[in-house]
């Protein structure tokens, strides 16, 4: 909204400006350039891929096409997928991605905490933690699918693992950070221990926190598509398996369409929940009311 | 200007009244504060420094910049231990944070998540009152504060005086009888700093709590206290300490103009220039 005083203030205070064209109007006419010229890229783009792949300058067998690809898309949604109905397979990579990132999440936390509040621990810990993150973690994807089977108990393990470094530590960060006054005022007006935690250093640490959590989710869905790949019985990673097995590219495609609409609606949820809970933050205030 | 009209204070006849009992509200005795710094030197911030303060008494201690005065206040609350000597408080050493004591520090301490409302709350809330309490009170000390109205405000949606009297509100609801003030009011433009100062004196005269103000300002310090206890350059000890024989209620705009303070002023000066003096020049010498 603060681009509407910027715009008139400009138009305003231009000189030699001839056409003095009121605020708002000006930015809606922006705005409406700026919707036109992004369909008009889709177009250019999906438009230029059907059209190079139908005169043959694209080879659809090894790149696939855009009706090939919503027509897989329309057979799966109607007539479901080899591996059962197409919503089943959304719904199976969902709640692997959800549950592992609610773990990891809540996981991350409270390692954070715990040793960012104890420095002893954290100096002990710290070369292992270290270790453990630098090792890429979809390679762990193998043993949990062995160790717990096809069924979704091995992806939520891996998305647990993928969620839980960066949550750990943006969480042990913030608690390093937080204000040492604020630490002191509340001792004084009366905070035990646990309670400085739950009223001082977790409130504080939020924004770390949160910062970490678009980042997460998608790491979270990482992880659950990568144990889909490695093996599986459903969900969207699976999907993809068997359509690479079959050549079917158009397939492969058909699925990652689908996958980045869902992490784009989850995205949102995401920024939906980071505003409510953090609201007492300058910009995310001031976004709001004014 | 408001006057404000406060009952006459009876803490100048308080102190004489005190001063030949043994008990204090609050007493420093001999204590040496050392710190570890973070290269692995031992710094002094306070050296063999005894003080003690009448209850119901407002003692500002005033001394150089970084010449430990902070850390008598850490020393009292408790957030801090004495190297060597004693804290006193009620008669009792100090052990860990007092319920009795209020703190209000130099920055900004309130917490930038809660809104006035749960902020002024925060210390009966802490300390287990039902929330309804601890609501109901923290609306009557906003009032009192002057901030009614603002209660759903963030921290960040207030100015810095305002943000001031939200400290002040989470200090005094918790009713102490020991009021640590750690330069609360530096921060502030010239006027709100005299707005706010006779804010203070307003809200201690409806209280009996010993106050210890520490301030690098001396025109501050006089016109607030009953007693100005001047700090010598770091490591801290006690140069000298004054009796401010100024009758209350003050003004704070106006009493500065006043013969007496003028007087006072000039004396307790000659003993804090040197002591700035040394100090500024090791710090020249540092940089």
């Amino acid at each position: 909204m603060s681009a509407i005083s910027n715009e008139s203030k400009e138009t305003m205070t231009a000189p030699g400006n001839q056409e003095v064209r009121s605020g708002p109007a000006n930015y809606r006419r922006r705005r409406m350039l700026v919707y036109v010229m992004r369909a008009l890229l889709l177009v250019v783009i999906i438009g230029g891929w059907e059209l190079g792949s139908r005169t043959g300058i694209i080879d659809p067998f090894f790149w696939g096409e855009p009706s090939g690809i919503w027509a897989q898309i329309v057979t799966w949604a109607t007539q479901g997928t080899a591996q059962g109905p197409l919503w089943e397979q959304v719904a199976v990579t969902l709640e692997e991605t959800i549950i592992g990132f609610v773990i990891g999440v809540v996981l991350g936390v409270i390692f954070g905490v715990v040793l960012g509040r104890n420095k002893f621990l954290a100096d002990i810990l710290s070369p292992y933690i270290k270790a453990a993150n630098a090792i890429p973690r979809v390679v762990l994807g193998p043993i949990f699918v062995i160790a717990l089977g096809l069924g979704i108990q091995s992806k939520i393990a891996l998305a647990v693992v993928m969620v839980f470094f960066i949550v750990f530590f943006n969480a042990f960060q913030g608690v390093r950070e937080v204000d040492r006054n604020l630490l002191a005022n509340a001792r004084i007006l009366g905070a035990s221990q646990r309670q400085l935690s739950t009223e001082v250093i977790i409130p504080s640490a939020m924004s770390w926190i949160l910062a970490s959590l678009h980042t997460s989710f998608s790491f979270a869905l990482v992880g659950a598509i990568v144990g889909e790949f490695v093996g599986s019985i459903q969900g969207l990673g699976g999907l993809i398996q068997t359509a690479k097995g079959t050549f079917n590219v158009n397939g492969v495609f058909a699925a990652m369409v689908i996958m980045t609409v869902v992490a784009l609606i989850m995205d949102a949820l995401v920024t939906a929940l980071e505003n409510r809970l953090i609201r007492w933050r300058p910009n995310a205030v001031s976004d709001s009311t004014i | 200007m408001v006057i404000i009209s406060q009952p006459m204070k009876n803490s100048s006849t308080m102190t004489h009244d005190v001063s030949n009992q043994v008990t204090s509200a609050i007493e420093l005795r001999n204590v040496t504060k050392r710190f570890l710094t973070p290269t692995g030197q031992i710094y002094t911030a306070l050296r063999d420094l005894t003080l003690s303060v009448a209850p119901g008494e407002f003692c500002a201690v005033v001394g150089p910049t970084g010449c430990g005065k902070s850390t008598t206040l850490g020393l009292i609350s408790g957030l801090e231990r004495p190297s060597v000597g004693e804290a006193l408080v009620m008669g009792k050493p100090v052990q860990g944070i007092d319920p009795r004591i209020g703190y209000v520090f130099q920055a900004d301490a309130v917490f930038p998540w809660k809104n006035v409302l749960r902020n002024v709350a925060t210390g009966p809330l802490l300390r287990g009152q039902p929330k309804s309490e601890a609501y109901a009170r923290a609306r009557d000390w906003i009032t009192r504060v002057g901030l009614a109205g603002f209660e759903d405000r963030y921290p960040h949606q207030l100015s810095g005086g305002m943000r001031k009297r939200v400290a002040l509100a989470q200090t005094f609801i918790n009713e102490p009888q020991i009021l640590l003030m750690d330069e609360p009011f530096s921060a502030l433009d010239v006027q709100t700093r005299t707005l706010m100062e006779d804010e203070l004196l307003n809200l201690w005269s409806s209280t009996s709590a010993s106050v210890v103000f520490v301030t690098h300002d001396l025109e501050e310090a006089i016109s607030l206290a009953d007693r100005v206890c001047v700090l010598t350059a770091g490591p801290a000890t006690v140069k000298g300490i004054y009796t401010i024989d100024l009758p209350r209620p003050r003004n704070v705009a106006e009493i500065r103009f006043e013969p007496r303070f003028v007087q006072l002023y000039h004396e307790i000066w000659e003993d804090l220039r040197n002591e700035v003096m040394i100090s500024y020049e090791r710090n020249k010498q540092r940089v």
